[in-house]
């Protein structure tokens, strides 16, 4: 199964975690992703700061400043992974550094072949 | 009797062969909903045409076979084949052509078990899920224990069973580093089940409920017989069953362990309990289970010899309070300490309770509450302790028994002023 790895990010806990360590725990953990099988290395987000949301409204435009939702865990980033199941996509969440200062959600990826099933 | 022996044999057989079915069916395809689906009617059948006309030679192929007719006929009524029914006719044509031995079917159930109680499933869902699929209940069955309407608890089944399928929850027992973890959600999704058919039924003897749960149990010490904690569970079970006759007297009430006439308890189940409550410690290190047992193997010991051992109780206690930190313990250590040291030194140790707020509407922490001071002479704050734990019962039986408390302790000469 395919599982898209959700980063969301207390921004808080970030910035106050030892951010020579972060980052060097943050490199092992993106080689270990490039050389696992099906997986590829994620993306990092800008900060919440940088966020702006856009809805359209009947055939009106709102563009508003900041992130969907304003909560304490913002998005921050993404990665995959391929893995015969969730628990084995649970391990790469707990390998991944930033689940010590927010959360990874995990949610597998819609199969073309199958498409959405119940 | 013999009528009743004979349809729950019946009964057991089929839902042997069911749980093992699904297991299967639901390991391949990762389909639990689709493999009941694909047995269920033929389940219904087998729960009603066995009991009468007896257990077929193999019902293994019994049931695999009405489940083929059965989707024949589905098919070829809508004229059209989902990819999920085509699987599963595939898997049963592989298990028809192996349903000659029965050994040859592996035993899967042990995998679904650890899909039902994995740790991405609502814990409320873990055992009504094992109930369901192991041992064929019916959301109505199953409903009625857990105290939501039948139309609820199937919307939750259902939920849930989709949820593993899509969610990618895996079939399969967990690593040995991850296997204590994951063997106790489902250890304690069957005591669950156990301790709702124990407490449902008032009168003579157990639910049918505490029956299953105890066959869960030892299906899983079958499966997993190096596991100290199963076997620890299995003896816990089987303890406070054998003394299922002795709970309530003649008209209804409660009785207390301590006055149950003990030549009512089974003896076989005490022997059962106790040889694998032997195996489980020998087995290495104590897990809560174990523990439990272990208490309730102290008190049986101590009912039957005459000889006190609440030393030993206290300090059973105090390794399950460092396993579980439960405010249940502190409550079930005091009452066994104030045998051993009266009931002040126990309500001094009830004190850090007194202001924590799940135990407001426990009913067990206000009937020990009154038994303690009861027992220390305060008869004005025991009475008002029974009085609350009488308006928490629900149970006919025990409400009996604390209304006779508070009116004896009313009663009592010496403390009328």
């Amino acid at each position: 199964m395919r599982f898209m790895m959700l980063i969301h990010h207390d921004e808080a806990a970030l910035a106050a975690a030892p951010q020579k360590e972060l980052w060097a725990d943050y490199g092992a953990f993106n080689q270990a992703l490039a050389k696992a099988e099906g997986a590829s290395t994620g993306l990092r987000l800008q900060p919440s700061s940088a966020a702006t949301t856009v809805r359209q409204h009947d055939g009106k435009t709102e563009v508003l400043d900041g992130p969907y939702a304003d909560t304490k865990e913002q998005f921050a980033g993404y990665f995959f992974v391929e893995a015969p199941s969730l628990d084995e996509a649970i391990v790469w969440a707990k390998r991944c550094p930033s689940s010590r200062y927010g959360s990874i959600e995990i949610r597998p990826v819609v199969d073309p072949t199958t498409g959405v099933k119940g | 009797m013999a009528l009743d022996d004979a349809h729950r044999a019946a009964e057991r057989v089929a839902r042997e062969s069911y749980g093992r079915l699904i297991a299967l069916l639901a390991g391949r395809t990762h389909d639990v909903a689709g493999a009941e689906d694909a047995l269920g009617d033929a389940f219904a059948a087998a729960l009603r045409t066995w009991p009468a006309d007896g257990v077929p030679g193999n019902p293994d192929a019994w049931l695999l076979t009405a489940a083929r007719r059965r989707q024949t006929d589905v098919i070829r009524r809508r004229q059209v084949r989902t990819a999920a029914e085509e699987q599963v006719k595939l898997i049963v044509n592989e298990i028809e052509a192996m349903a000659d031995q029965r050994d040859a079917i592996p035993d899967r159930r042990l995998a679904l078990m650890f899909a039902c109680a994995h740790p991405a499933i609502d814990p409320a869902m873990r055992t009504p899920l094992i109930l369901q699929t192991i041992l064929g209940l019916t959301a109505e069955d199953i409903a009625s224990a857990f105290l939501v309407s039948p139309a609820t608890m199937g919307q939750r089944l259902v939920r849930a069973k989709t949820r593993i399928r899509d969610a990618g929850i895996p079939f399969r027992v967990p690593d040995q580093e991850e296997l204590p973890e994951r063997l106790a959600a489902v250890l304690d999704a069957i005591y669950a089940a156990y301790t709702k058919g124990w407490n449902e039924v008032s009168g003579d003897g157990i639910s049918e409920l505490a029956d299953e749960a105890i066959w869960l149990g030892e299906l899983t010490v079958s499966l997993l017989p190096d596991e100290p904690e199963a076997k620890g569970l299995l003896a816990l079970m089987l303890y406070t069953t054998a003394r299922r006759a002795t709970r309530y007297d003649a008209a209804g009430t409660f009785v207390p362990l301590e006055r149950q006439d003990t030549n009512l308890w089974e003896r076989p189940l005490i022997a059962r309990a106790e040889h694998h409550l032997n195996q489980a410690n020998a087995a290495g290190p104590s897990g809560r289970y174990q523990i439990e047992a272990a208490i309730q193997s102290a008190h049986v010991a101590r009912r039957l010899t005459g000889v006190a051992n609440w030393a030993a109780v206290v300090a059973l206690y105090d390794h399950l309070f460092a396993l579980t930190g439960s405010p249940v313990v502190i409550l079930n250590r005091a009452v066994a300490r104030a045998e051993l040291d009266g009931p002040h030194a126990a309500l001094a140790d009830l004190a850090p309770l007194e202001s924590d707020k799940r135990m407001f509407a426990y009913q067990p922490y206000w009937a020990a509450r009154g038994h303690l001071l009861s027992l220390a002479g305060d008869t004005a704050s025991a009475a008002q302790a029974l009085t609350v734990a009488i308006g928490l019962t629900t149970d006919k039986a025990e409400k009996g028994y604390l209304s006779a408390r508070l009116a004896s302790l009313q009663g009592d000469p010496r403390t009328q002023t």
